[in-house]
């Protein structure tokens, strides 16, 4: 709680610094795409979100484990954190993928295999949140979650392979993986990599706050029944 | 046979409500459990039962010698008496031998169970115990809905068990006629009030 | 074990509730699809596998909150796990009743329902073939999600919830299979990854099933 604390501000500062040089430098400093135009530009919000959509279901799955088998307290608050952003991210990239998909395929949705996975993860997100909010005993809302998560973990990878076997698909091939630098000049590698590191940090934070704000409510909910016992 | 219970400690919904409790029980003994409602009867027996984990203690029975009855009897309402019973045998791989004709039950063997009355769904819950073949009995006021003579009869049919070699710990306020031991619950009651086990206090 | 499937077979055969109401579901369901697109045949041949598919896996939905549901009420929950049979062993027969009573009845009146549709005449060994493999995947997952909800009162919804995005996989190579096969072409393989779904979730799930039950009943 302490250490987190401290943390926080730099966390979240760290990160506000990392979007806005990112962002602006992504908007306003970068040529536009020979093909695609200012249309591009929008890769900034994308990426970062996806990326960031994917990894919140990560840390929500280490986190799940953590609490199932050393049953510490802390981790599940941080799967319940997680979640939301994760959901929220996944939104944000579905969203602005279709509002870059409008110009670039002409058309706002496609059943694109990528497309089809995140639509596929925002329904694991909204059945784990549903969970979380349906059982009233934390302990065994955390305990039935974690074994969802490990499951869904497992049907999220089947759902990902069945969805490419479906539809080879027309979105355009991975834009971002270490070794594929030569698909995109520096020029929109650098602000990008900024952008996905602050959206990781700012993803951290919020995670960081909501964690405290429940742990914090946790404690309220001990000193209101060491009250009422007393 | 026999159940041997050392500082066992309850909890339900995160709150610690009995604390302490150790208690043998041996062939041909039974043992009543006396306390006001809420006073953790139904959590003590589940917890023997192995319905949920102990917060500490030991409870040592042998594999497989437990059974309990709830307040809810697990009867099936489409099936017939006899059927609902012939399962639990099946369940517990025994005959159904004379667990009907012990509960007086044997006029009804072929009614639906949803045509019996409450007493009479309660008689062939009991009638479950029989046929489990279990010797330790857990059970939680089994005589709620019955009349007299049921009770009567129910007590016999205790007695015949522990008389074979078998246990009971009962939760009840009816005095059943048996030989038993009172375990009140007050003494074992949470003393040190502040709910220790309770998952929020994990965050203190 | 064979006890208590036989329980639950005879008890839905009983109460009716069982496989009646789903066989029944799953024919409005096929009636209403070309209600709800236009009497176009050649459109009702194109999606007649992907819609029998959709309507056999919501009518399996429709019944698997009484798997635990209805023991968990009347406490017969309680005595089963009590009971001398492992906890997994309880729940893999109670997902092969509920395949018994819905998923093998879906699966035998989908080529009937498939005539209403105007599936080609080669998608109905695929057609059948494909639902047979794939129906007992559904029953078990269904049965891992009616496992996380049973202490719920109104459980109902949010097992949809939970357990729609664990029938995609199944659904994307059953139907793909179904379809493949009306098409005419090979459609071996999605078969054979739907079996390895199905294989996988039966061998696997009802640990997990398990430890949701552990986790609710304590």
């Amino acid at each position: 709680m302490q250490v987190s604390g401290r943390f926080l501000p730099w966390v979240a500062g760290l990160a506000a610094l990392c979007l806005v040089v990112g962002l602006i430098w992504g908007f306003f400093l970068t040529p536009d795409d020979y093909r695609q135009g200012a249309t591009v530009k929008i890769i900034f919000l994308h990426v970062p979100s996806a990326l960031v959509a994917i990894n919140g279901w990560m840390v929500m799955l280490v986190a799940s484990l953590i609490w199932l088998i050393r049953r510490h307290h802390v981790s599940a608050l941080v799967a319940k954190a997680a979640a939301p952003v994760g959901i929220t991210m996944t939104v944000i990239a579905l969203m602005t993928g279709a509002i870059w998909g409008q110009p670039m395929w002409g058309t706002w949705w496609a059943w694109d295999p990528r497309l089809t996975s995140f639509l596929i993860l925002f329904m694991f997100y909204l059945g784990y949140i549903a969970l979380w909010q349906a059982i009233e005993d934390p302990d065994t809302a955390a305990d039935l979650t974690s074994v969802l998560c490990m499951v869904g973990s497992v049907f999220a990878i089947l759902s990902r392979y069945a969805v490419l076997f479906w539809n080879q698909g027309l979105h355009q091939g991975a834009s971002l993986s270490m070794d594929k630098q030569q698909h995109m000049s520096d020029t929109y590698w650098y602000p990008l990599v900024l952008c996905m590191a602050g959206f990781m940090l700012l993803f951290l934070a919020l995670v960081l706050l909501r964690t405290r704000t429940e742990v914090r409510r946790r404690r309220l909910q001990a000193l209101i029944l060491r009250e009422r016992m007393a | 046979m026999e159940l041997r219970v050392s500082d066992l400690s309850c909890a339900r919904g995160g709150l610690i409500v009995l604390q302490g409790v150790s208690l043998t029980l041996r062939a041909g003994q039974a043992r009543v459990l006396r306390g006001p409602n809420g006073s953790g009867k139904t959590t003590l027996l589940r917890t023997l039962a192995g319905l949920q984990p102990p917060v500490a203690g030991r409870i040592d029975a042998g594999a497989d010698a437990i059974t309990y009855a709830s307040h809810l009897d697990g009867l099936k309402a489409t099936l017939t008496v006899r059927e609902n019973l012939q399962f639990w045998a099946r369940v517990h791989d025994r005959p159904v031998g004379d667990a009907l004709l012990r509960m007086n039950l044997d006029g009804l063997a072929d009614r639906p169970a949803q045509a019996l009355s409450a007493g009479q769904k309660r008689r062939l819950g009991l009638a479950r115990l029989l046929v489990t073949g279990r010797p330790i009995w857990l059970l939680d006021e089994p005589t709620v809905s019955l009349d007299a003579a049921s009770v009567a009869l129910f007590a016999a049919v205790v007695r015949q068990h522990l008389a074979d070699g078998g246990a009971a710990l009962i939760a009840t306020h009816i005095d059943l006629g048996l030989d038993a031991e009172v375990l009140e619950m007050a003494p074992i009651a949470a003393r040190d009030i502040l709910p220790q086990g309770g998952f929020d206090e994990a965050f203190l | 074990m064979i006890a208590l499937l036989l329980r639950d077979l005879r008890l839905s055969v009983r109460s009716g509730g069982g496989f009646g109401l789903g066989l029944a579901f799953f024919l409005l369901v096929t009636i209403l699809v070309p209600l709800g697109v236009g009497p176009e045949s050649a459109l009702h041949a194109r999606i007649a596998a992907g819609i029998l598919w959709i309507g056999a896996l919501l009518a399996c939905l429709l019944s698997l909150d009484r798997i635990f549901a209805l023991d968990h009420e009347d406490g017969s929950l309680d005595l089963l796990v009590t009971a001398p049979m492992p906890l997994e062993g309880i729940v893999a027969v109670k997902a092969l009743a509920h395949w018994l009573v819905t998923g093998l009845p879906l699966t035998l009146a989908a080529p009937l329902l498939g005539v209403l549709l105007n599936l080609p005449v080669h998608g109905y060994p695929w057609l059948f073939v494909s639902l047979l493999v794939g129906t007992p995947a559904l029953s078990v997952i269904g049965t891992f999600g009616a496992a996380l909800i049973v202490g719920l009162k109104r459980g109902g919804l949010l097992l949809s919830l939970l357990v729609l995005p664990l029938y995609v996989p199944t659904l994307i190579y059953g139907a793909e299979a179904a379809q493949r096969g009306a098409d005419g072409l090979p459609a071996l393989v999605p078969l054979a990854l739907l079996a390895a779904i199905s294989a996988g979730s039966a061998a696997l799930l009802p640990f997990a099933s398990a430890q949701a039950l552990r986790i609710n009943l304590r």
